[in-house]
C-alpha cells in the first residue's frame, strides 16, 4: 500500500497561555480535497500551518509522503492563506510571475491567469482588484507550481455569495486535476460541496473524522422537522419530542416521521408551513461543537 | 538560487520605481541640502588670519607676530597634515619657529599674501616654502557629507521599513511558504538597494557636482568601491534592525537611534577635529563616519587605494559581521 500523501501524527501545538492543538492525529491520501472544520478558535489555522512547515510544531510529525516537511514539501505545496498582502505597485501578472520565479517547475505564468480568470485583468495594479479578484490571484499564486498539494484556509471567509460560488467552481475545476486539496473553512455548504472527507475540530482536537454522508449516516438516523416559531404553541412544548430552539424556528428530530406529524397534528400545531429535510454537516457541527456562545 | 533571488529583486525594483513619492524625495532633498548649505555657509570671508604654529615650545607663544591684531594661531604637531590644510586654504600660513623661523605659505590665496607681509614685518630672515592649492570650499567639503547623509537614511529606512512592512502585511509569511530562503530572501534586497543606492549617488554627483563646480580630486573608479561598500554596511545595518521586530515604533525608534548620533557626529556637516578623543572614538565606529573620512580624502585630497585601506576593510568588515546577525536573527513572521 503506497504512504498517504499527508500524515499527521499526535500533533501538539502549545502557546504560553493556551494549547492551540492538542493531539491530533489523520492522513489526506492523495487526490481528494480534506476539509478541516471548526469554530473560530478551533485550531484548524493552527493546524494547517504546522503542516504547511510554517509554524513548528510542539511535539508530533507531519509526513509528507512518508518523509518529515523538506525542500521537496516546499517545491510541491501551493498555499493560499487566510490572509495575505501582496508586494505594493505589481500589476496582477507581476505578482504571478514574481512567485513563478520561486519554483523549479510550474504552470506558464499565462495558463494560471487564464485557470483563475484573470486573463483580463492581468495588467491591473493588484492593490485595485475587488474582494474575490483577489482571492483568485491568491489562488493563482497558490497555483504557480502546479502543486500536488493545495492548501486553502478559508478562502471564502468575507466573500460575497456570487464571489464565493464562483470561487468554488474555481476549486472543483482543480479537483478535477487529481490535486489534492486541504481546505479549512466553517461554511459547512462549502465543505459539503467540496470536500471528499472531514474532520471536524474543536479546542484543539478532532472530534469527528470520515466522508461527510458516512458522518452524516452515523450521527444522525433521524430526520428534522422545522416549523415556524409563530406556529408552535407553548401548550406544545410539553411534547414528548426532541425540540431544538433556533432564531425563527422550532426543529424536532426524530426517527418516527409519521408518528410525530400525528402527534403534532393531535396537539393543533398547523402544518402548512411544516419543512421536512435530512440534517447536514451544519447539524452535524452544531450537534458536536456545540451551540452555546463561546467566552 | 539566482533566479529565485533575481524574481525578489525585479519585483522589488518595481515597488521602487513605481513609489514615485519616494522617488522623488530620494532626488530631491540632498539637491536642495546641498544648494541651501551652499548659500548659508558659502562666499563669507573669515574675519581673522589662521595660522598654524608647528611644534611650538611655549615660549613662542609669546611671539610678536602671533600676537598681531586679527592673527590666530593653532597649535599644530603633525606637519604633513599641517601642509595639507595649507594647500586647501584651511589656513593662511604655516609657521615654524625655533632655530631659523620657517614658514610655509600658499601663493595661490590671497590672504596668505597679506599675512605673509604681517609675518615677514616681525620676522625680516624667515625662510620662505610656497606651496599652491586652491581655497577649499565648504560646499566642497559639506558635498561627500549630503551624498553620504543620503546613502545613510535610504540604506537604514530603505531596507528596515520595507522589510517591517512585509512582515506585517504577511508577504514575509507568504514568501516563507515557498522554497525561497531568508539568505536569497535578504540578498534580494540587499541588491535591491545597493543597485537604487549607487544609481541614486552617481546621479547627483554628477548633478550636484555639476551645479557646484565640484572636481574630484582622486581616482572614480576607488570612489565607486567606497560608495558599494559603505552602501553595504549600512544596508547590512538596517536589515540587522529590520530582520527580527514587527513593531513600527520600536523599528523607527531603533533606527533614529542609529541615524541620529551618525547625522551629528559622522562629520556630515562639521569636522570632529577639536572633538574630546572618546567622541572622535564613538564617531569612528560608525559606518558613515568611515566612509565619509574616506570619500573626502579620495574627492579633496585625491588619496590612492593604500590610504583608504582601512576605512575600506572597515565597511566590509562590518557588512559581514551585520549581515550574518541579520540572518541568524530573522524571522519571517510575527512572533
Amino acid at each position: 500500500m503506497t504512504a498517504p500523501l499527508i500524515e499527521v501524527r499526535d500533533l501538539i501545538k502549545q502557546y504560553p497561555s493556551t494549547t492551540a492543538v492538542d493531539g491530533v492525529s489523520f492522513t489526506v491520501p492523495e487526490g481528494i480535497c480534506f476539509g478541516l472544520l471548526g469554530p473560530n478558535g478551533a485550531g484548524k489555522t493552527t493546524t494547517v500551518e504546522v503542516m504547511e512547515g510554517i509554524l513548528p510544531p510542539t511535539s508530533g510529525d507531519v509526513l509528507y509522503r512518508g518523509e518529515p516537511l523538506g525542500p521537496r514539501f516546499r517545491e510541491d505545496a501551493g498555499i493560499l492563506f487566510q490572509k495575505t498582502a501582496l508586494q505594493d505597485h505589481l500589476t496582477v501578472r507581476q505578482c504571478v510571475a514574481l512567485f513563478r520565479g520561486l519554483y523549479t517547475h510550474g504552470l506558464d505564468v499565462e495558463e494560471v491567469l487564464r485557470i483563475c480568470a484573470l486573463d483580463t485583468l492581468a495588467r491591473r495594479d493588484a492593490r485595485k482588484l475587488s474582494g474575490g479578484q483577489q482571492q483568485r490571484l491568491l489562488l493563482a499564486i497558490a497555483l504557480v507550481n502546479d502543486p500536488a498539494v493545495l492548501f486553502l484556509d478559508e478562502p471564502t471567509t468575507g466573500l460575497d455569495p456570487q464571489a464565493r460560488r464562483n470561487f468554488w467552481q474555481l476549486v472543483e475545476s482543480i479537483k478535477a486535476r487529481r490535486k489534492t486539496i486541504i481546505l479549512t473553512t466553517h461554511y459547512m455548504e462549502e465543505a459539503e460541496l467540496l470536500c471528499d472527507c472531514v474532520a471536524i475540530m474543536d479546542r484543539g482536537r478532532i472530534v469527528a473524522q470520515g466522508p461527510p454522508r458516512r458522518l452524516l449516516r452515523e450521527h444522525f438516523a433521524e430526520v428534522l422537522l422545522e416549523v415556524p416559531r409563530a406556529d408552535f404553541p407553548d401548550a406544545a412544548r410539553s411534547l414528548p419530542l426532541k425540540l431544538i430552539d433556533t432564531s425563527d424556528r422550532v426543529e424536532i428530530t426524530t426517527h418516527d416521521l409519521e408518528g410525530t406529524l400525528r402527534t403534532l397534528l393531535a396537539a393543533h400545531v398547523p402544518l402548512t408551513n411544516l419543512r421536512v429535510r435530512p440534517p447536514n454537516l451544519e447539524d452535524l457541527f452544531l450537534e458536536l461543537t456545540g451551540k452555546e456562545l463561546r467566552p | 538560487m539566482i533566479r529565485r533571488l533575481l524574481s525578489v529583486f525585479h519585483a522589488r525594483n518595481l515597488e521602487f520605481l513605481r513609489d514615485r513619492g519616494t522617488l522623488i524625495f530620494t532626488l530631491l532633498l540632498p539637491v536642495t541640502l546641498v544648494i541651501g548649505m551652499s548659500f548659508v555657509f558659502g562666499g563669507k570671508p573669515r574675519p581673522l588670519f589662521k595660522v598654524g604654529v608647528l611644534d611650538a615650545p611655549a615660549a613662542e607663544h609669546t611671539h610678536p607676530f602671533l600676537s598681531e591684531k586679527y592673527v590666530q594661531p593653532v597649535p599644530l604637531t603633525d606637519r604633513a597634515e599641517a601642509l595639507r590644510k595649507l594647500t586647501h586654504q584651511q589656513f593662511d600660513l604655516l609657521v615654524e619657529f625655533g632655530g631659523g623661523t620657517r614658514y610655509w605659505v600658499n601663493t595661490d590665496s590671497p590672504k596668505g599674501y597679506v599675512v605673509e607681509k604681517l609675518l615677514l614685518a616681525d620676522e625680516p630672515g624667515a625662510q620662505r616654502e610656497p606651496v599652491t592649492g586652491q581655497a577649499l570650499r565648504y560646499v566642497d567639503w559639506l558635498f561627500p557629507g549630503i551624498l553620504g547623509m543620503n546613502m545613510m537614511f535610504s540604506c537604514l529606512f530603505g531596507v528596515g521599513y520595507v522589510v517591517l512592512r512585509y512582515r506585517k502585511s504577511g508577504f514575509l509569511k507568504r514568501l516563507h511558504a515557498t522554497p525561497l530562503s531568508a539568505f536569497e530572501f535578504l540578498a534580494a534586497q540587499v541588491l535591491s538597494r545597493l543597485t537604487l543606492i549607487v544609481v541614486v549617488t552617481l546621479i547627483l554627483y554628477l548633478g550636484i557636482g555639476a551645479i557646484i563646480h565640484f572636481h574630484s580630486a582622486g581616482n572614480a573608479a576607488l570612489l565607486g568601491l567606497l560608495a558599494l561598500l559603505g552602501a553595504l554596511s549600512m544596508i547590512a545595518l538596517g536589515l540587522t534592525v529590520a530582520a527580527r521586530f514587527s513593531s513600527e515604533e520600536l523599528v523607527g525608534g531603533l533606527l533614529n537611534l542609529l541615524t541620529w548620533p551618525m547625522m551629528l557626529l559622522s562629520g556630515i556637516w562639521y569636522s570632529l577635529e577639536g572633538s574630546p578623543r572618546w567622541v572622535q572614538w564613538v564617531a569612528h565606529l560608525f559606518p558613515l563616519t568611515q566612509l565619509l573620512d574616506a570619500a573626502r580624502a579620495v574627492m579633496l585630497d585625491g588619496a590612492g587605494l593604500a590610504q583608504i585601506a582601512p576605512n575600506l576593510l572597515y565597511l566590509a568588515a562590518t557588512t559581514l559581521v551585520f549581515l550574518a546577525f541579520g540572518a541568524w536573527s530573522f524571522r519571517w513572521r510575527i512572533d
